[in-house]
């Protein structure tokens, strides 16, 4: 696989507290890279060497096979957890002045501009200082300056905070786009479910370590556990539950249903396959509901910052 | 690419399109000039009352003596008793009654002369009677011993004792108050500049803190280089902001002494007499002008622009960087209070050692020390300089500056890169240290 970024063995002390101890991520080209990790876990620090805002003390940090050079800022988009924009300056001028600092002229910056701000259903903001726009509104102009150079690496903090559903789905979808026009996303958030919606690779960086990464998909088949939510009609629902607690690991559930079932997860062992149980639960009864229970991130990041 | 351009452009217009950095630029002339024109009016005013004043000489020695003024008007009153032209003069709602009696001699008269009046009379009234009294009294004492007055005017010898170094330098009082007032001005305006500007700085510094932008600034650009555009961007529009205040006085005044019909150089000229007279100098002089212009001549002009240049630039960024470094320590200016002191302590020091040390001795021990250590020395030796200082004395100084001003600034840069990031820590010295080795 092709990476457009690695970060090599990064560690990073403050003082006497080791941020990052051994870091080592992978991000594929073109894919939506999850960075997560309870807070305090040493993220930020490792999107700031990214970002060199800080150095590392010891690692490296590849980007589409060079080492990290101070002109690689121009091919990085990143929006910080802790944003915000001159509040007494225009939103037209401040953003061709972040534009040029990430080197674009002032003429293309002014161009593209044009376009994001048609894109984003920003009307005549231009003159407008951003302390007369809203929180929602200055996110989008906050948006747009991160992504207007067209880097090739996008690192989101958070990106989502701060707007109404509405335009979180917007900027979803802005971010998809981005990504299949060939960009690379590092993303960083604390909503898992957004995490299940966007991202295909994660990384889980729990007190300053490391402690997973992959695809996502392939990190759910090893958390897959074998559990099927199963929910069967019968009339002697002791004896059935007596039954099945004989063959299996079950536990009680509870999912929304129009009929009274029996209702149980069930976790099948190694010696028998999810037809065995099938077979077995029609013969008591009939079966109205079965399903594999698939881990979400939301699990696996529990279980796994738990386990440490 | 260069991002310094940018950066300083973006603060220079940020600062001089600020509303009220333009109402300052434009409203503190006015006071100050509208100051000055209300004082010039005002005291005209005081000066335009005419003080009738009643004369009750028993005496009859000063009949003629007293002579009428533009502010003062002087009647003599012959006839009746004390506490009659007491009453008159208190009908006819004058200044107030001065008193002669008469007496067996001269020194009882002196010491028997009163004035009355209402209120505690003014001081230049007061003076001026006084003065004509002890004239007439004095040649009258000296006729009584047989002394010819004209005789001792002639023979009186008036001493000033001229000012030469060893290498032919000469100077004189007067000169020694145009150093002064050159030197301390120097030193006076590089005092303020710092202290205007660098807070405008450090302001600016915590604006971005809170508004939470510099993160995304320094993920473009080098915190160093945010911080020295910050502060050379700033200083250019401070700069802009003196020279704006220096035209827009010289304008304003020129107006108001133009339709008030109030001469400034009067007034100056009134100010500069007093300093004389206080240093026993009088202006009248044939050659006070001749002095002026000497003093003028012998300040060493190019020496002091191109060292004035020097201190104010190494002096100024010296102390911004530290304004800049305690901006960004802190998260509020609510937090800066702590900081401050230090800052401004050798400072003020530095302006008292000027204008106090100085003065008394411009190349005493104390004098000579201060305008060495770094955070004293522009404004010392600006003030020292007029006085001929010698050049390696000079050059030393600047050097030090220099070099301390390359340290403060590597030690401002990485407390600012670190501290612009820190959000809600409060910051003490401690923790400061700390974030030297980061």
């Amino acid at each position: 696989m092709e990476y457009l970024l690695q970060a090599n063995n990064v560690s990073k002390s403050f003082g006497e507290f080791k941020a990052l101890n051994n870091v080592t991520i992978q991000v594929p080209k073109g894919s939506v890279f999850g960075l997560l990790g309870p807070n305090g876990a040493g993220k930020t620090t490792l999107i700031r060497i990214i970002n060199q805002i800080t150095m590392p003390d010891t690692g490296n940090v590849i980007l589409d096979g060079e080492p990290l050079r101070p002109d690689h800022i121009q091919n990085i988009g990143y929006l910080p957890e802790e944003r915000g924009l001159y509040k007494s300056m225009k939103v037209g001028e401040q953003c061709v002045y972040l534009a040029q600092l990430k080197g674009l002229t002032a003429n293309e910056a002014r161009k593209r501009l044009m376009y994001w701000f048609e894109r984003l259903e920003i009307g005549d903001w231009w003159n407008k200082k951003i302390q007369e726009l809203s929180k929602g509104q200055a996110q989008k102009i906050q948006f747009i300056v991160t992504v207007m150079h067209n880097p090739k690496l996008l690192i989101f903090d958070e990106p989502f905070s701060g707007f109404d559903p509405i335009n979180a789905n917007l900027i979803k979808d802005e971010i998809l786009k981005l990504r299949d026009d060939g960009a690379t996303v590092i993303f960083s958030t604390h909503r898992m479910e957004s995490v299940e919606e966007m991202c295909d690779h994660i990384a889980l960086i729990h007190k300053s370590n490391k402690i997973l990464d992959g695809k996502l998909l392939d990190i759910k088949k090893a958390y897959q556990s074998n559990t099927f939510e199963v929910g069967l009609l019968t009339d002697n629902k002791e004896a059935v539950s007596a039954a099945l607690k004989e063959k299996f690991e079950i536990t009680p559930t509870t999912f929304k249903s129009i009929n009274d079932e029996l209702q149980y997860k069930v976790k099948i062992p190694q010696t028998h396959s999810a037809n065995d149980l099938v077979s077995f639960l029609t013969s008591y009864g009939q079966l109205n509901h079965f399903v594999e229970v698939i881990p979400s991130a939301n699990d696996i990041f529990i279980e796994t910052v738990q386990k440490n | 690419m260069n991002h310094l351009p940018l950066i300083i452009k973006r603060e220079y217009l940020n600062k001089v399109r600020n509303k009220s950095f333009i109402i300052m630029t434009f409203l503190s002339p006015l006071i100050f000039v509208g100051i000055f024109a209300l004082v010039g009016y005002l005291s005209s005013v005081n000066n335009d009352n005419v003080r009738n004043i009643s004369v009750y000489d028993e005496s009859g020695m000063f009949i003629n003596s007293f002579e009428d003024t533009e502010t003062v008007k002087y009647k003599i009153l012959t006839s009746g008793t004390l506490d009659e032209a007491k009453k008159v003069t208190e009908n006819d709602k004058s200044y107030g009654l001065l008193h002669i009696p008469k007496t067996e001699n001269l020194v009882q008269l002196a010491n028997a002369t009163t004035f009355y009046s209402e209120e505690s009379p003014a001081i230049s009234v007061m003076n001026k009677m006084e003065r004509t009294i002890e004239t007439k009294v004095n040649n009258a004492r000296l006729k009584q011993a047989n002394i010819d007055a004209e005789k001792i005017k002639e023979l009186r010898v008036d001493l000033e004792i001229k000012q030469e170094s060893f290498a032919g330098e000469r100077t004189s009082e007067v000169g020694s108050i145009a150093k002064l007032i050159f030197g301390g001005a120097a030193g006076y305006l590089l005092f303020m500049f710092i202290i205007i500007y660098g807070n405008m700085i450090m302001r600016s510094v915590i604006e971005e803190k809170t508004s939470r932008i510099v993160e995304v600034i320094i993920s473009s650009v080098k915190p160093i280089k945010l911080l020295l555009g910050k502060i050379i961007g700033t200083s250019l529009a401070g700069v802009t902001q003196f020279v704006a205040w220096v035209i827009l006085i010289g304008v304003l005044s020129s107006v108001v002494a133009l339709v008030f019909g109030i001469d400034p150089g009067a007034m100056q000229g009134q100010q500069q007499e007093m300093l004389l007279q206080s240093q026993g100098v009088e202006s009248g002089s044939p050659d006070f002008m001749l002095q002026v212009m000497d003093a003028y001549n012998s300040l060493p002009l190019v020496n002091l622009i191109v060292m004035f240049l020097l201190f104010f630039i190494g002096g100024y960024l010296l102390y911004a960087s530290l304004y800049a470094a305690i901006g960004a320590a802190v998260d509020s200016e609510t937090d800066t209070q702590q900081f401050m002191m230090p800052i401004l302590m050798p400072l003020i020091l530095a302006v008292y050692v000027g204008f106090f040390t100085v003065i008394e001795n411009p190349h005493g021990t104390v004098s000579q020390v201060f305008s060495y250590i770094p955070f004293t020395s522009p404004v010392v030796m600006l003030m020292r300089i007029p006085f001929g200082v010698p050049v390696w004395q000079q050059i030393l100084s600047v050097v030090i500056l220099f070099v301390t001003f390359i340290g403060i600034v590597w030690f401002a840069a990485k407390i600012y890169r670190v501290g612009i990031l820190m959000y809600g820590k409060k910051a003490s010295y401690k923790e400061i240290a700390k974030w030297l080795k980061y």
